[in-house]
């Protein structure tokens, strides 16, 4: 039997569903097997990796959910910078940031290696979470509250860009996160208010 | 209905429906104007991201990257792929053209949408950007356009699926179809697949605008990259089987094996409409559980679909090469390729891009955890400009080097231009994309106007090298965009000013007409002799197509690479879950 020479512009005649070359076969073989391991790293990386996008994830309504941002800057509120408040919420605590066209409320303060749950909302359009310059990067979603498990491994004083099309301000739309070496002292605030840029 | 008139092909002694061949030229005719139009804003985008020069201001800037995304990604791309679906139905097919009428009236419905849906845009109405997620709002004709537009697509495919029957009851070919008409027929079922989602999207949207009706923003979102995302596969599969064509036409490339090939056209039909997911990883409205599965397409299965395709069609060419005569060592194939025929250099660069740099990255940030360090950043359409431009576009740029004589009947104008356009476009694509994927692995925001932060309450200041790379973003847009420039010049130079094809005598070299048409690829003498040796089991795994599967390990072994190193960046950010 002479193996096929036609092109894909001709029909091939018969039936085609013949046995493929060794080639094409081990060909297949290997890219399947590779098909695997690309799917087996998503469940395996839950289980032993750090960095999941699970979260605990509700719907909520916009305005309730800006409300509690509101009540929860009260609560910890430390200061601020230019009229945005700057605040500590205490280590294992739920952290409120409300996206809205354009800025990123309130600023936080966080320790390191300390857990939080960082709840990501928006109160008016898609916002996108880009935690620079770690490029961590989150969809904020309007009437979706996000709360994500978050641990910062490093301190240091963290910039959020809104990296999804919001409107006309968009590129202006930035935020700001500080993370501590240890646990805050009264003049550190201020300190990071000085770090902050003298814009 | 008047009996349809046909002319017949001199080169392929096909028959061609007059109304299917000027539905062809038509469609393909406004697709070029969409892509000059989406050439000339990719230009400005490029001036502007460009901190240096920074061209547009603000609001022209998201203006200009919603008409760049609508242009190039519907119009261009979907009205050739209507000129795709009456080739394959009607002239691959001997077969003519079942309703001429309603097929001129599904041309004139996307055209009016088209229309509307520019007006809209230029005019300001429609601030929105390509994917209008609600409640970000636009007019309601924006909205109402698209549902037109895509109305009339929806219909070419079904008017695809008639003439199939047509031919195949009428008998207008013999055994079952070419791979190249099997290819489209995945292409026109995803169509369908992909518009049914972009009427469950954009008719409630449209009442929405109206004030008539609520939309979820998370539900939008899923749906509409039903659209948005499986619009992209359709491209996928109507660039293979263009892949599968040039590859006939320019070397005479064989079907290594039907069962294989049409079996990966199955896998792209069975599972590639899950990639909505792909946009929705880092989103709140969906579990991890929902997200590994869609965004794998099931375990990968249309990856590998895409590996299989990226094998089999070099493979295919390697074999067409020897069976031509050029046997010697691993790439004497590859060396003696016309390398000057344009549909044959589009077509390696189309699927080199498309594998080494489209797919690559694609599968990287496509996965569920490293999308983390990806979502939304320059990565993005860094990965989406190697398939979808590199890739299709291109591939379609060097089949319409054959179109222009075979069904326009002219020569190819400028033909020492046409000869470099794929080369000056791809080498532009390159670097744009390398760059703009380096760019967003510092972190640079995707669809964003000004990454100096001028105006904004906090300074944020990027590494110097991201300056660099996004130079070089401009610099690889701006090379793009000449190829492109190059390209709708010969289109439009041929069509409409072109010199008649005339007589075209084989074996003879003729300025205008590509080197498959005038020298077309024929068999060694000893073809059988030849294939019998190749085939022989004594040549083990390497077997018809040694270089291919040597260059498919490399291309494994960069994937490989590419994808843990990612993985590896990833564990180094804050602990997220």
């Amino acid at each position: 039997m002479t193996p096929e020479t036609h092109t894909g512009l001709q029909s091939p005649r018969g039936v085609w569903w013949k046995p493929a070359h060794k080639a094409e076969k081990v060909w297949v073989a290997i890219a399947f097997g590779w098909c695997m391991v690309l799917f087996a790293m998503m469940p395996l990386w839950h289980l032993k990796g750090g960095q999941n996008p699970s979260g605990i994830r509700r719907k909520v309504d916009p305005e309730a959910f800006f409300q509690r941002t509101q009540e929860f800057i009260a609560q910890y509120q430390i200061g601020d910078d230019r009229g945005m408040p700057i605040v500590a919420p205490p280590a294992g605590s739920d952290v409120y940031l409300t996206a809205m066209a354009f800025q990123w409320t309130p600023i936080l303060q966080l320790e390191k290696d300390k857990e939080y749950v960082l709840h990501l909302s928006s109160r008016d359009v898609n916002h996108g979470f880009s935690l620079y310059p770690l490029n961590i990067n989150f969809q904020v979603v309007p009437g979706y509250d996000y709360g994500l498990r978050v641990k910062p491994t490093e301190a240091g004083d963290f910039r959020i860009i809104c990296n999804e099309f919001c409107g006309i301000g968009h590129h202006i739309m930035v935020g700001r996160v500080i993370v501590l070496d240890g646990a805050p002292q009264a003049a550190t605030a201020e300190t990071a208010v000085v770090a902050g840029g003298d814009r | 209905m008047t009996a349809p008139a046909f002319r017949t092909c001199p080169f392929t002694s096909l028959k061609v429906d007059r109304h299917a061949e000027m539905l062809i030229r038509a469609n393909a005719v406004v697709s070029v104007v969409a892509l000059l139009v989406g050439a000339v804003a990719a230009v400005m985008l490029v001036l502007t991201r460009w901190q240096a020069v920074h061209l547009l201001p603000a609001v022209w800037f998201y203006r200009i990257l919603g008409v760049h995304g609508m242009s190039m990604l519907i119009f261009f791309i979907i009205f050739f792929e209507m000129a795709v679906l009456y080739f394959a139905s009607t002239a691959l097919l001997n077969a003519r053209l079942v309703v001429p009428k309603l097929a001129w009236a599904c041309f004139g419905l996307m055209v009016i949408g088209a229309v509307m849906v520019e007006w809209m845009m230029w005019a300001g109405k429609a601030d929105v950007l390509f994917t209008s997620y609600v409640p970000l709002r636009a007019h309601p004709l924006f909205y109402l356009g698209i549902i037109l537009f895509a109305v009339g697509a929806l219909l070419v495919t079904v008017i695809f699926f008639a003439n199939l029957v047509v031919a195949k009851r009428e008998k207008t070919y013999e055994g079952s179809l070419p791979l190249v008409a099997y290819g489209a027929v995945a292409a026109a079922i995803i169509a369908i697949i992909t518009l049914l989602h972009g009427a469950a999207i954009y008719i409630p949207t449209f009442l929405w605008s109206l004030d008539l009706m609520e939309v979820d923003p998370q539900v939008y979102r899923m749906v509409w990259w039903g659209l948005g995302h499986s619009s992209q596969q359709i491209n996928v599969a109507a660039m293979v089987s263009v892949w599968y064509m040039l590859g006939a036409l320019t070397v005479g490339a064989v079907v290594l094996n039907e069962k294989i090939s049409r079996s990966a056209f199955v896998l792209y039909v069975l599972f590639i409409s899950m990639a909505s997911a792909h946009h929705l990883l880092v989103d709140p409205g969906m579990g991890p559980a929902w997200k590994i599965v869609n965004t794998s397409y099931f375990m990968y299965m249309a990856v590998l679909a895409s590996m299989i395709h990226g094998f089999t069609v070099p493979a295919g060419m390697e074999l067409g090469q020897r069976l031509r005569g050029y046997t010697n060592g691993m790439f004497e194939w590859l060396r003696k390729a016309p390398w000057g025929d344009p549909g044959f250099s589009a077509l390696v660069f189309s699927v080199v891009v498309f594998g080494f740099v489209g797919g690559i990255t694609g599968v990287a940030i496509g996965t569920e955890q490293i999308n983390i360090i990806a979502h939304n950043t320059l990565r993005v359409p860094g990965h989406f400009h190697a398939t979808v431009v590199s890739g299709t576009a291109l591939a379609f740029m060097g089949v319409t080097y054959y179109v222009i004589p075979l069904i326009f009947r002219k020569k190819v104008a400028f033909w020492g231009m046409a000869k470099m356009q794929p080369y000056v476009f791809a080498i532009g694509m390159f670097i744009f994309t390398m760059s703009m994927t380096f760019a967003g692995s510092f972190g640079v925001p995707r669809r964003h106007w000004d990454i100096s932060f001028s105006n904004a309450p906090f300074d944020v200041q990027f590494s110097p090298a991201v300056d660099v790379l996004l130079a070089f973003v401009a610099i690889g847009g701006l090379l793009a965009a000449t190829g492109a420039f190059m390209f709708i010049a010969i289109a439009v130079k041929s069509v409409f000013l072109g010199e008649p094809l005339g007589e075209v005598t084989r074996g003879r070299a003729m300025a205008g007409v590509p080197q498959g048409l005038t020298h077309p690829p024929t068999h060694a003498p000893n073809v059988d002799e030849l294939n019998a040796a190749l085939h022989h089991p004594s040549r083990g795994i390497f077997g018809v197509a040694p270089g291919t599967l040597a260059l498919a390990g490399v291309f494994l072994l960069a994937f490989v690479l590419y994808y843990f190193v990612n993985w590896k960046v990833l564990s180094f950010v804050w602990k997220i879950g």
